[in-house]
């Protein structure tokens, strides 16, 4: 995973300091861009990543409430690197109660391994429904359950009596499951 | 026929209407925030909202390949209500958003103290966020509260090139040009501006700092009426480049003075259409 000095030597930035942090943060695309920059990062997201690193958690939390959907977006694929334990979690609740793809995709990386499993089992049945790519789940198949598995069983059941199809990503999840 | 619908409240509008707008042409749509019908009583409540121009309506509009962008302020109704005032403290952290292009809907609803005092603190907003402001004129004695948003606009020190007065109709256009404002019609089913009477005054004033919207809203208004008076501007005699100037690229130019309005998915979306596959990736 990359991790924060690399996006420091990639951005080629020095340290942010937290004063600057909430006028920057809004207009990180606009002063950085938002071209590809490493491994899947932008430069207007590794920006946002290390100005998060400089700010205490709290404000982190702040700086969340009152994002755009990219800034949301840029804070829940920064969680991850940052050095605060499990004090986020509530921001990944708060994407996943959403209905907009985006957010609740991002909710699903690295840092959901803190999420419980059952709110987890839900999160990925939440992406099925509203047609997300399973691969956007970070360690699918290590944490896929029997529970995830009788979910998955129903849905399909309600898909098919209702002549509908399931996406592929979600019938080879069920099949593997009903293997194990 | 590309529209730029440049002030429409879509938070009131059904999908129904996003997918009637997508298939008449309308490919961009800004949302002004603005009263809700049922007045609010705190400053959360406009927060929310807020939060859904930037978040969940752009969202919604994606969807129906329409790019949206929001304008953000206390609008002048709300401004009297002595519980909605703290809004103005929260405006700046808006203000400084990607998909914010203006600060408005700001001006007069009943020409009170409280309404200079909110008027005036937006506009400095404006100037200190380098951005454009959408001022409102009032539907009751509307001459004047034209007359005197205009004297207003011109005390704040804002450049008048930067600000759009709305809601214009006979007489109170040709103050709006004459004082250096672009002059924005809200083309309604009944009320405010038709098509016809719109061509009408496009004939007379011409087209430049012009611009035409529906004004949706949650009261009855029809989001095609920009499509509608399109249509009557070529059937009034004008051409195709007048319709784009006065439907497109008025509502670029006055709101891209903003540098924030984003446009550059669409005009991929343009090249596909007119032919060019390769963006698809050769499919």
């Amino acid at each position: 995973m990359t991790s924060l000095d690399e996006l420091r030597t990639f951005l080629k930035v020095d340290d942010f300091q937290p004063a600057d942090v909430p006028a920057l943060f809004p207009a990180a695309g606009r002063r950085y861009g938002r071209e590809p920059l490493t491994e899947g990062w932008t430069t207007d997201e590794a920006a946002r990543a290390l100005m998060l690193a400089a700010v205490p958690p709290a404000e982190i939390h702040e700086i969340y409430r009152y994002g755009d959907t990219a800034e949301k977006l840029a804070v829940l694929k920064a969680l991850p690197l940052l050095p605060i334990g499990d004090s986020a979690v509530p921001l990944l609740e708060d994407a996943l109660r959403t209905n907009d793809t985006r957010l609740v995709a991002a909710a699903l990386g690295p840092y959901a391994d803190r999420l419980s499993q059952e709110a987890w089992r839900q999160a990925v049945l939440k992406c099925v429904f509203m047609g997300v790519p399973l691969s956007s789940v970070h360690r699918l198949h290590e944490r896929a359950d029997s529970e995830l598995g009788a979910m998955l069983r129903a849905f399909a059941h309600e898909r098919h009596a209702a002549g509908r199809d399931m996406p592929p990503d979600a019938t080879a999840l069920l099949d593997r499951l009903q293997e194990d | 026929m590309r529209i730029f619908d440049p002030h429409i409240h879509m938070t009131s509008r059904t999908t129904d209407d996003y997918q009637r707008m997508a298939e008449a042409g309308v490919q961009a749509v800004v949302e002004p925030a603005f009263w809700l019908g049922q007045p609010r009583t705190n400053p959360g409540s406009f927060t929310d909202y807020f939060d859904s121009l930037i978040g969940w309506e752009p969202f919604r509009a994606s969807q129906f390949g329409i790019r949206h962008h929001a304008t953000i302020a206390l609008n002048p109704k709300e401004a009297n209500d002595p519980r909605c005032r703290p809004v103005l403290d929260l405006l700046p952290r808006y203000l400084a958003k990607d998909g914010v292009v203006a600060v408005g809907e700001i001006g007069y609803d009943s020409m009170t103290p409280a309404e200079d005092e909110v008027f005036a603190a937006q506009l400095a907003l404006a100037l200190d966020h380098e951005l454009p402001a959408l001022v409102h004129t009032p539907h009751r004695d509307k001459a004047r509260g034209t007359r005197r948003s205009i004297d207003v606009v011109q005390e704040s020190g804002i450049d008048p090139g930067r600000v759009l007065l709305d809601h214009l109709n006979e007489v109170t256009v040709a103050a709006a040009l004459e004082a250096g404002l672009w002059a924005g019609f809200s083309i309604y089913p009944d009320t405010k501006m038709s098509p016809d009477r719109m061509v009408a005054i496009l004939r007379e004033y011409g087209v430049d700092r012009v611009l035409v919207n529906s004004a949706a809203d949650w009261g009855k208004s029809d989001p095609l009426l920009t499509v509608r008076t399109a249509e009557a501007m070529l059937a009034g005699g004008f051409d195709k480049d007048d319709v784009d100037r006065v439907l497109w690229r008025n509502p670029v130019e006055f709101y891209g003075q903003s540098g924030r309005l984003d446009l550059s998915d669409l005009a991929e979306a343009e090249a596909t259409f007119a032919g060019n596959s390769i963006l698809r990736g050769g499919s």
